[in-house]
């Protein structure tokens, strides 16, 4: 039986922050535009991002895009491509004040400008001391955000498919995407969405992890479709740990915290970042905090009965200040740590938050692969956006509040680069004969299986040897076991069993099928990680300690077939400006 | 932990039924939501939705114990056992505890919830004092978890003609925000007695909030400048 079809220009997949930016420029330009989400638009991952969206704007003191490009440069440990970082940061502005257009209740300044507060690696003058660039909405800012441009996009009438889940990308012979195909979670019925343009924003998978603090559907939908379909993805090595995870809940506390003065003590109470960061300090990148508070607690300064976590004090900030700029965040230690932060200190871990790597593309959206001897052939019909995508703006280390911006500007850049590419190519390319067929075929197994195994038990054990194989730090003897485990879980996860047939909003036809895309990014991550002898960013290594340029200057490509590495060299050239040469990374 | 859920899969259901179980929990499980995931991985037939598990998202909004609220961050240990979940009253079961939202995001749709300026925008912000973006704490906040909307009367009698409380809130939102032009408008939306006027302050809006928001003083900010163009 075939599967039905249905024609659009373009499908948008998924309805975060890149995805909604990318669909108000599609619905504006009055394309017709499916945008696909596993849930409702204001429900996806955006919506719990805390601290702000970073902008040169200068409300709070001098600061200029050169250096934010800068701190973004240094930040990325010098694996980020410059010319897509100086277009992000030249872009910041016009995108973050369009925001502010279509509603988003910035917080003010007594001039009545956005508010803007300081954030780790964010910093004046190439690395002088802190710059308030984070422009915030309290410690809602993704929320804020999130819900602004939904809103905006239901005053374009953009058209939702909400609950739809994607399944398959869909390629012609000659490799060009021509669709995807997605199952209705209500229904259960699947369709082929024939495109001229997909367009992927399925946000990260950091559900690979156990502790974590992504949301239970980040589970990297496109990161598997991608790898499926024969597409290499890029750097996904590199995992950020934020540094303030709650202890135990995993749930996020902002770095705004420290960026409105709290700050990190050891168990005797002592302020350790003045020792790895003296300049900064607690504002240090994401990646330098993260491994100094896992060093405190190996070394037995940890708090707590087991010496297990850090404490993150801001009861000196007063109740006003903390009510005013961290109201969520007083809420989140109330319920999630039984802490009055206006009072005591929040027990906090590094915890997994961030992919930096992701589908290969250029900063106008376009995927790109390596084919013969050009590392960036586009792949026609095909763009990513957001953290699914790897531009690479965020390199080997990703800077707080450069996240809502990438979604914003990237977002945006890949919207208008379909809306060209449909102005040069009018006509629907014909779909494959066989299209559909991957995606059927995966359904049959599942619905057939038996004698197979739980999927949350196949999923925890992948979680678990992602935790203790792919950590903060990183061991040669362990990174070899983690790579030869998770094949072996791979393969469990081909033979998972769902009891539940029904096709009605079947949940665990959706988790199994979920964690076919979660075992893809889990394999990518482990070989990748296995194969890069150095430490940079947050991929740090106990037996190459040191950063090696001369070697390791390079994007790491995967592919699923045959879990077969490739390397494409970092571009190190900006757009208009001199180049940033690397440099040892001081804070 | 013993849980009493609402089940119904018209699938395979002639009609619903509650399905008693006992859930061993770990030490980590705090939340409701834990232990359903826990129940899930018993019987994976067990539909909710859920999605970042620290009550900002608004997904996994369902009765329990007869009051509406979000599962990801209601305590285990306050909770009387058997705990009692249920969907969301008054909207349509699609299965088990998922309700069908439609008539929910309708309602919130019809307000026009978007910033309404038709001004040509300056070249930076809209410049927005700080006491007037203040108007908006305690509006833009919102989830659209339903909680309020569906343990309202007057939205079970009229969901189709009551804008709801979720809804109003959101209509206040922009009413209160200075940089919006279109109050007179909105106004004049709302001017009618069902879509308005269907609130009688009864008040389990604000009870259930999970995020501690008043619908009920927004609706009556509305009423009261609703009155004073009035004379």
């Amino acid at each position: 039986m075939a599967l039905a079809v249905r024609k659009f220009d373009a499908v948008i997949v998924g309805a975060g922050g890149s995805g909604m930016r990318a669909a108000l420029q599609l619905a504006e330009a009055e394309l017709k535009v499916a945008v696909l989400s596993k849930v409702f638009p204001t429900r996806s991952h955006t919506v719990a991002a805390q601290g702000g969206v970073a902008a040169s704007l200068g409300n709070n003191g001098e600061d200029n895009w050169h250096w934010h490009m800068f701190d973004t440069v240094k930040g990325s440990d010098y694996l980020g491509d410059q010319d897509a970082i100086e277009f992000m940061c030249r872009k910041a502005n016009e995108v973050v004040y369009e925001l502010e257009h279509y509603g988003m209740p910035f917080d003010r300044t007594p001039e009545g400008r956005i508010y803007q507060r300081p954030f780790g690696g964010q910093t004046r003058n190439y690395g002088e001391g802190p710059v308030a660039r984070s422009c915030a909405a309290a410690d809602r800012t993704g929320h804020a955000m999130l819900h602004a441009l939904y809103q905006r996009n239901v005053r374009a009438r953009a058209h939702f498919f909400v609950e739809w889940m994607a399944l398959d990308l869909v390629r012609d012979a000659e490799g060009d995407v021509v669709g995807v195909t997605a199952m209705e979670m209500e229904t259960g019925e699947v369709v082929i969405f024939h495109a001229k343009a997909v367009l992927f924003a399925t946000g990260g998978a950091g559900r690979i992890y156990s502790a974590s603090t992504n949301a239970f559907i980040n589970t990297g939908d496109g990161l598997g479709m991608t790898a499926r379909a024969g597409i290499p993805l890029e750097d996904m090595e590199f995992w950020q740990f934020h540094p303030t995870g709650v202890a135990g809940a995993g749930v996020l506390i902002t770095e705004g915290v420290r960026g409105e003065g709290g700050y990190l003590l050891n168990k005797n109470g002592e302020r350790f970042m003045e020792r790895y960061a003296p300049t900064v300090k607690d504002l240090a990148s994401r990646d330098v905090v993260a491994r100094a508070m896992a060093t405190e607690i190996k070394e037995g300064r940890g708090a707590g009965k087991d010496g297990e976590y850090i404490l993150l004090k801001l009861d000196h900030l007063g109740a006003e200040v903390i009510n005013k700029r961290l109201p969520g965040i007083r809420e989140i230690a109330l319920t999630f740590a039984n802490v009055d932060c206006a009072k005591e200190p929040i027990p906090v871990v590094p915890t997994v938050h961030y992919q930096m790597g992701g589908i290969p593309t250029n900063y106008h959206g376009q995927v790109v692969v390596p084919k013969n001897g050009d590392p960036e052939t586009v792949v026609r019909g095909f763009y990513a956006a957001g953290e699914c995508a790897c531009v690479s703006v965020h390199g080997a280390n990703r800077l707080g509040t450069n996240s809502l911006l990438d979604l914003l500007v990237f977002g945006k850049s890949a919207g208008e680069q379909v809306i060209r590419d449909l102005k040069s190519e009018p006509m629907h390319k014909d779909l494959p004969r066989d299209a559909g067929e991957a995606t059927r075929a995966r359904l049959a197994r599942l619905d057939g299986q038996s004698n197979g195994e739980s999927v949350p038990s196949v999923a925890a054990d992948m979680r678990r040897t992602l935790q203790l194989h792919c950590g903060v730090f990183r061991f040669p003897d362990l990174l070899v076991e983690g790579v030869a485990k998770i094949k072996d879980i791979a393969a469990r996860a081909a033979r998972t069993e769902i009891k539940d047939k029904s096709k009605v909003f079947n949940t665990a036809r959706v988790e199994a099928l979920e964690l076919d895309n979660l075992i893809e990014v889990a394999r990518a991550t482990l070989v990748s990680a296995e194969a890069r002898k150095e430490s940079r960013g947050a991929h740090d290594r106990s037996d190459y300690p040191k950063r090696d340029d001369e070697a390791w200057m390079r994007h790491t490509l995967w592919y699923k077939e045959g879990d077969r590495l490739d390397y494409r060299p970092v571009k190190l050239k900006p757009l208009t400006v001199a180049a940033f040469e690397p440099k040892a990374r001081v804070y | 932990m013993r849980l009493s859920i609402y089940r119904y899969d018209p699938d395979k259901d002639a009609k619903p039924y509650m399905q008693d179980m006992e859930v061993a929990l770990e030490p980590t499980d705090q939340m409701l939501l834990d232990a359903l995931v826990r129940a899930k991985a018993v019987d994976d037939s067990i539909a909710f939705r859920r999605s970042c598990r620290e009550g900002v998202c608004g997904s996994d909004a369902m009765n329990i114990n007869g009051k509406n609220g979000l599962a990801c961050i209601t305590k285990i240990a306050e909770l009387k056992e058997p705990v009692v979940l249920k969907p969301l009253p008054g909207l349509p079961v699609i299965r088990d505890l998922i309700v069908d939202m439609t008539q929910f995001f309708k309602q919130y749709h019809s307000i026009k919830p978007y910033l309404i300026n038709d001004t040509p925008p300056p070249e930076g912000e809209r410049v927005q004092s700080p006491e007037e973006r203040e108007e908006l704490n305690g509006l833009y906040e919102c989830i659209l978890c339903a909680c309020c909307s569906t343990s309202c009367p007057s939205f079970w009698w009229n969901p189709d003609k009551f804008v709801g409380p979720a809804g109003l809130l959101q209509a206040y939102r922009f009413i209160a925000d200075s940089r919006d032009q279109a109050t007179n408008e909105r106004l004049d939306d709302l001017n009618d007695p069902y879509r308005l006027f269907r609130c009688h302050s009864i008040m389990n809006c604000v009870d259930v909030c999970p995020k501690g928001l008043n619908p009920t003083r927004a609706i009556g900010k509305i009423k009261e400048i609703m009155l004073k163009r009035a004379v």
